[in-house]
C-alpha cells in the first residue's frame, strides 16, 4: 500500500469494495514503516499485534459506507495517552510508562474504528521545533533527510509525508502541527481551542494546548477533526458548542471571501523565497475570487516574548507532577524524599524542558511576578484584540506559517532564542485560541514551504474552505518525497 | 547580564532541580540570553489592560454528584517505580546522612 498514492476517500472505498482488507492494509503498513522508517525515525513504538488483531476483528463485522475511517492506520504522537501502549511525550522520565486509560481522542477514534498503528516522536514533552529535544533518536525530514522534520510534531509530520501512515495525530501549543507540516510539505490543523478534549494530552501548557490532525490533504484534515472534536465531561475547557461536518460546504469556493494579509507576517524576517511563494498564493486567491487585502498585527512581535513566559509558567506547573514517586523514573541510590525529587527530575528531564521549567518558575517567583507574567497576561489581551479588530472585517488570515524552510539537523540546537523565534508566526494563534492550518504552497531547492491560514475561534469551516479551493488550484500538495534521495 | 549564577541556582531549587557547576554556567548564560528576549515586553504600555490567563469563554461547569466506580487499585499502581504491600514505597523523609 503506497499512501502516497491514497488519500482516506480511496481508502475507505477499497475497503468498502473488498479490494483489499483491513488486516492486509494493516500489515501492508507495518511492511512500509520496516522499510521507511529506517531513513525516517519517526515511530518511538509500534502496536503491531494488536493492531493486526482489531483489523481482522473488524474484517469479520465488516465496514459500512457510513464508516469512513473504519480499518485506516492512523499514528499517534507520543504525548497522547494511549491505554496499554508505551507514552514517553519522548522523554527519559517517562520512558516505560503504561497508561491505564485513554486520551479522549483515542476513544474517539476507537469509535469511529480507526487502527493505531504506533507512537510518534516529538520534542521531549513537546518543547522544541525541531523534534531533536526528544530523549529517544534524532526524526528526519521526509524531504531531505539532513534537515529537521521541525517539531514538536515532527515524527507525526513526517510519518504522513513519507507515506507510512495517512493521517497522525499531533499537539499545538505554539505552532507544533503546523510547522512541522510545512517543513514536510502536509496539512496540519491546529484547531480552536476547546475544539478538541485535551483529556489524556500529557500537559505542557493548558491555556494553549490543542490536539490536530495532519494529513495530505484538506479534505482528509476535515474527516479527522470531525473524528476527534466535541464536548468531553473530562475536559471542562472543551467546548459545549455543536461540531458542524468540517467537510460539508467545503467546495464552495472563496468568491467574495475577505483574506487579510498582515504585514508583520511578511517583515525582513522572513525569507524571500517563502514571501514570493505567498504572494503567489495571494494571487491564486485573488484569481478564485478573494479580496485580499494588506492589514496590521502591531502587537504580533510580542507573540514569542509572551509565550515564552506564559508557556513556560504553566509548564512550570505542570511538570511539578513529575516528581519520582507514582510513576515514571526514579533516580537510584537516594537517600532521602527531597533527592528523589531533585535526582529524579535533574537525570530524567532534558535540558529544553529544564530550561523551560526554571523560566516558568522565575516569571511566577515572588518579585518577577508582575514584571513578567502579568505583565506577559497583558500583551496577550493587546494581541487578541489584534485578531479582533482584524476579524471584524475579515474572514481569514493568510500568512507565511514558517519564517524559512527546514533547516539543517543541529544547526540550531544550542541556541535557544534563534529558534524560538522560528514559531513567531504560529505562536500568536495560539495565545488567541483561534484555529489555523498549515498546507504546502511551494518549494525552495526542493524543500517544502507552508502556508498558514488563520479564522476566528471555531470557524475551521472557513479554513478548510479556503484551504480546499487552493489545494483544487495548484498542485503543490501532488508532489511526493522520494525517501532516501532528493527530489 | 540579567541573572546571575545565584539567582538561577535559587531558581532551580524552586523548581527540584540540581544544576553541577559547569552546567549552571551555561544555563545562566541561555536564562539570561531567553530573560533579555522577553524583557522586550518593558516596552509596551499596558495601563488599564485586564490579563488574559485562558482564552474559553466557558463559565463553572457542573454536573451531577453521582458516584461511580474508582480505578482497580491493582490497575493503579501499574506504573509505580517501587511498591510493596501495595503502598507506594519511598526512602525516608529524614535524611539518613543525619543520623547518629
Amino acid at each position: 500500500m503506497d499512501y502516497l498514492k491514497h488519500d482516506l476517500t480511496s481508502l475507505h472505498q477499497g475497503l468498502v469494495n473488498k479490494d483489499f482488507s483491513a488486516e492486509e492494509l494493516v500489515a501492508q503498513t507495518y511492511d512500509v514503516i520496516a522499510e521507511r522508517d529506517e531513513k525516517i525515525d519517526a515511530f518511538l513504538a509500534l502496536n503491531k499485534d494488536q493492531a493486526l488483531a482489531q483489523a481482522k476483528e473488524l474484517d469479520q463485522v465488516g465496514i459500512a459506507a457510513d464508516q469512513v475511517l473504519a480499518g485506516i492506520p492512523v499514528g499517534i504522537k507520543d504525548n497522547i495517552v494511549t491505554r496499554d501502549l508505551t507514552t514517553t511525550a519522548a522523554s527519559k522520565i517517562l520512558e516505560n510508562f503504561n497508561p491505564i486509560y485513554n486520551a479522549t481522542v483515542m476513544d474517539k477514534l476507537a469509535a469511529a474504528k480507526m487502527i493505531t498503528v504506533g507512537k510518534l516522536n516529538m520534542d521531549e514533552f513537546a518543547m522544541g521545533g525541531s523534534t531533536e529535544t526528544s530523549a529517544f533518536k534524532l526524526t528526519k525530514n521526509a524531504w531531505d533527510q539532513t534537515k529537521v522534520p521541525g517539531g514538536s510534531s515532527g515524527g507525526s509530520a513526517a510519518a504522513v509525508a513519507s507515506g507510512q501512515v495517512i493521517a497522525a495525530l499531533g499537539s499545538d501549543t505554539g505552532g507544533s502541527i503546523r510547522q512541522p507540516a510545512a517543513y514536510n510539505g502536509i496539512v496540519g490543523m491546529k484547531p480552536t481551542y476547546g475544539r478538541v478534549s485535551r483529556y489524556g494530552l500529557i500537559a505542557f501548557a493548558s491555556s494553549l494546548d490543542q490536539i490536530g490532525p495532519l494529513t495530505r490533504t484538506v479534505k482528509d484534515n476535515a474527516l479527522m477533526l470531525n473524528a476527534i472534536s466535541g464536548a468531553d465531561q473530562h475536559d471542562f475547557t472543551s467546548s459545549r458548542r455543536p461540531v458542524p461536518d468540517f467537510t460539508a460546504g467545503i467546495d464552495a469556493g472563496v468568491k467574495g471571501m475577505r483574506i487579510a494579509v498582515p504585514k508583520e507576517y511578511m517583515g525582513d524576517g522572513i525569507a524571500p523565497e517563502v514571501k514570493d511563494a505567498i504572494k503567489q498564493a495571494i494571487k491564486t486567491y485573488e484569481e478564485l475570487g478573494a479580496i485580499v487585502e494588506e492589514v496590521s498585527l502591531p502587537y504580533s512581535k510580542y507573540g514569542v516574548a509572551v509565550y515564552y513566559i506564559i508557556a513556560s509558567s504553566e509548564a512550570s506547573s505542570n511538570l511539578q507532577r513529575f516528581d519520582g514517586i507514582r510513576y515514571g523514573f526514579r533516580a537510584q541510590d537516594v537517600k532521602n524524599l527531597e533527592d528523589v525529587y531533585v535526582r529524579s527530575r535533574s537525570e530524567g528531564f532534558g535540558d529544553e524542558v529544564k530550561r523551560r521549567i526554571m523560566l516558568g518558575t522565575f516569571s511566577l517567583s515572588a518579585g518577577t511576578y508582575d514584571k513578567f507574567f502579568k505583565k506577559a497576561a497583558q500583551v496577550r489581551t493587546l494581541i487578541c484584540r489584534d485578531f479582533d479588530r482584524v476579524f471584524a472585517d475579515y474572514d481569514l488570515i493568510l500568512a507565511p506559517t514558517a519564517p524559512t524552510v527546514a533547516y539543517g539537523i543541529g544547526e540550531e540546537i544550542d541556541d535557544p532564542v534563534t529558534m524560538y523565534m522560528n514559531d513567531i508566526l504560529t505562536i500568536p494563534v495560539n495565545l488567541a485560541g483561534l484555529p489555523g492550518m498549515s498546507l504546502p504552497a511551494g518549494f525552495a531547492n526542493g524543500l517544502p514551504i507552508g502556508m498558514q491560514l488563520i479564522a476566528p475561534q471555531f470557524a475551521e469551516q472557513t479554513i478548510y474552505q479556503a484551504g480546499y479551493a487552493f489545494e483544487q488550484a495548484t498542485d503543490f500538495h501532488k508532489q511526493v518525497p522520494t525517501i532516501g534521495g532528493q527530489n | 547580564m540579567a541573572i546571575s549564577s545565584q539567582e538561577v541556582a535559587h531558581v532551580a531549587s524552586l523548581a527540584k532541580l540540581a544544576f553541577a557547576p559547569e552546567e549552571l554556567a551555561k544555563f545562566t548564560g541561555q536564562m539570561d540570553a531567553i530573560i533579555k528576549m522577553v524583557e522586550q515586553l518593558q516596552e509596551v504600555d499596558t495601563t488599564g489592560v485586564p490579563v488574559t490567563t485562558h482564552v474559553t469563554d466557558a463559565r463553572n461547569i457542573m454536573r451531577e454528584d453521582v458516584a461511580v466506580p474508582g480505578t482497580d487499585r491493582d490497575l493503579m499502581m501499574r506504573n509505580v517505580p517501587q511498591q510493596q504491600d501495595g503502598l507506594i514505597k519511598v526512602p525516608a523523609i529524614i535524611d539518613e546522612s543525619e543520623e547518629g
